[in-house]
């Protein structure tokens, strides 16, 4: 009898919390469809590692190897998963609306303002290291694998907090920019018109842009190869125009499968022990900062150029520069048609976006090209 | 200033210039490759 009792007995009320945890991360996922796909799996994950001396996870006491420990050691640590899910997100990714307005380039750059802004910060009000305040930093890259990546190398300890905090500020972009460019901006400026004049780009454009993008990122930020690589090799799949089999199962298959397990593994960081911490609190709170950051850098910056700019930008586009894509650029244009429904400029918004997904990797491989 | 700050500082000042320096090579490569790519026109 005492063998059916000796988990409940070991039940602490810090393994019930993690419990709702997870069934609060599965209900965002399932009932307010944030992000279902990672927060799904990981709300069940989260349940299942806070079972006591259970064999999902490797328990010190008998130091049998849980499942998820061995998935976390092929997956995580090796940065296996976050890696292949970005061939998928490159499959993805249509460079287009960025080739037909190369400008918006710039943009993607001045939103990773965020990213550094939120490391000063942490380093200036908390006693963490700074490859923890990096960590928490990279959050604000709005891209959910390479904070996973980043974070796996430089604070293995916070992955869990990190992740969680990642994916629902990403999924939560449709209430937290709105309010910051909002503030930030007149209404004039707002219900600026920015004229669009589709270009036609080739397919050898299309073709060449992500060997560029390698190229570049390879030289410049070599850190940011593997994430970098990855993704354009996604995106050559689906440009290529010979490998369309291939470029739909990166974009279907792989990254489902790869979300799965991604989800379930990360879940094990999510132990009472290593979650239920003031770490993870300031994780939660300079995560959101960093978002709202970003998107000021981003409007600040788009403010900064119409101060020499003839024809001027309407200053929300440059809060797409953040890599939450596509749902920053549908947010901008969803309030640049509140305020007149006449103005269109969901193109210019999703270049900005595109940019963004580029930026973010390449901020990453400069955070650990600093550190390594 | 500690040296930590210093060092987030620089961490700042690398960060933010190296993506700049990234996008703007970006960008003059991407108006390089639509140029010597562009579709030709029918007449």
């Amino acid at each position: 009898m005492s063998i059916l009792l000796e988990g409940l007995l070991s039940f602490t009320w810090q393994q019930a919390v993690m419990m709702l945890i997870g069934c609060a991360l599965m209900y965002l996922g399932i009932k307010k469809e944030y992000e279902p796909t990672l927060l799904v799996p990981m709300g069940l994950g989260t349940i299942l590692v806070n079972f006591p001396m259970s064999g999902i996870i490797t328990q010190p006491s008998t130091g049998v190897e849980g499942v998820l420990n061995v998935l976390f050691d092929a997956g995580i640590s090796t940065e296996l998963f976050p890696l292949l899910i970005f061939i998928g997100i490159g499959a993805m990714i249509d460079f287009g609306p960025l080739l037909q307005n190369p400008f918006m380039m710039l943009f993607g750059a001045a939103a990773q303002f965020g990213i550094f802004a939120t490391v000063v910060l942490i380093v200036a009000v908390t006693g963490l290291t700074l490859p923890e305040a990096a960590s928490m930093g990279i959050i604000a890259a709005a891209d959910g694998p390479t904070s996973i990546f980043v974070a796996g190398k430089l604070a293995p300890n916070l992955l869990g907090p990190i992740t969680v905090a990642a994916y629902s500020y990403m999924a939560l972009v449709p209430i937290i920019q709105p309010p910051v460019i909002t503030a930030l901006t007149t209404k004039k400026e707002r219900m600026i018109h920015m004229k669009y004049e589709p270009k036609d780009v080739s397919k050898t454009a299309k073709i060449l842009f992500p060997l560029l993008i390698t190229f570049v990122a390879g030289f410049t930020a070599p850190m940011s190869l593997p994430l970098i690589g990855f993704l354009m090799f996604g995106n050559l799949l689906r440009e290529c125009g010979v490998l369309d089999r291939l470029s739909a199962s990166a974009q279907n298959e792989l990254v489902n499968i790869i979300s799965i397990l991604l989800g379930l593994t990360i879940a094990t960081k999510m132990t009472a022990g290593e979650f239920l911490n003031v770490k993870t609190l300031l994780i939660i709170a300079f995560g959101l900062l960093g978002f709202v950051f970003d998107t000021a850098g981003g409007v600040i910056f788009a403010k900064l150029l119409n101060l020499f700019r003839k024809e001027k930008i309407n200053p929300m586009v440059g809060a797409a520069g953040i890599s939450a894509f596509p749902m920053s650029s549908r947010v901008i244009q969803k309030m640049a048609t509140k305020e007149d429904p006449t103005n269109f400029i969901l193109m210019h918004a999703a270049g900005a976006n595109v940019s963004g997904q580029i930026a973010s990797v390449v901020a990453g491989g400069l955070l650990l090209s600093f550190f390594m | 200033m500690s040296d930590i700050m210093v060092k987030a500082l620089e961490l700042m000042g690398v960060g933010m210039g190296g993506i700049f320096v990234v996008m703007i090579l970006l960008y003059g490569i991407s108006q390089v490759l639509l140029k010597l790519t562009a579709p030709k026109k029918d007449n």
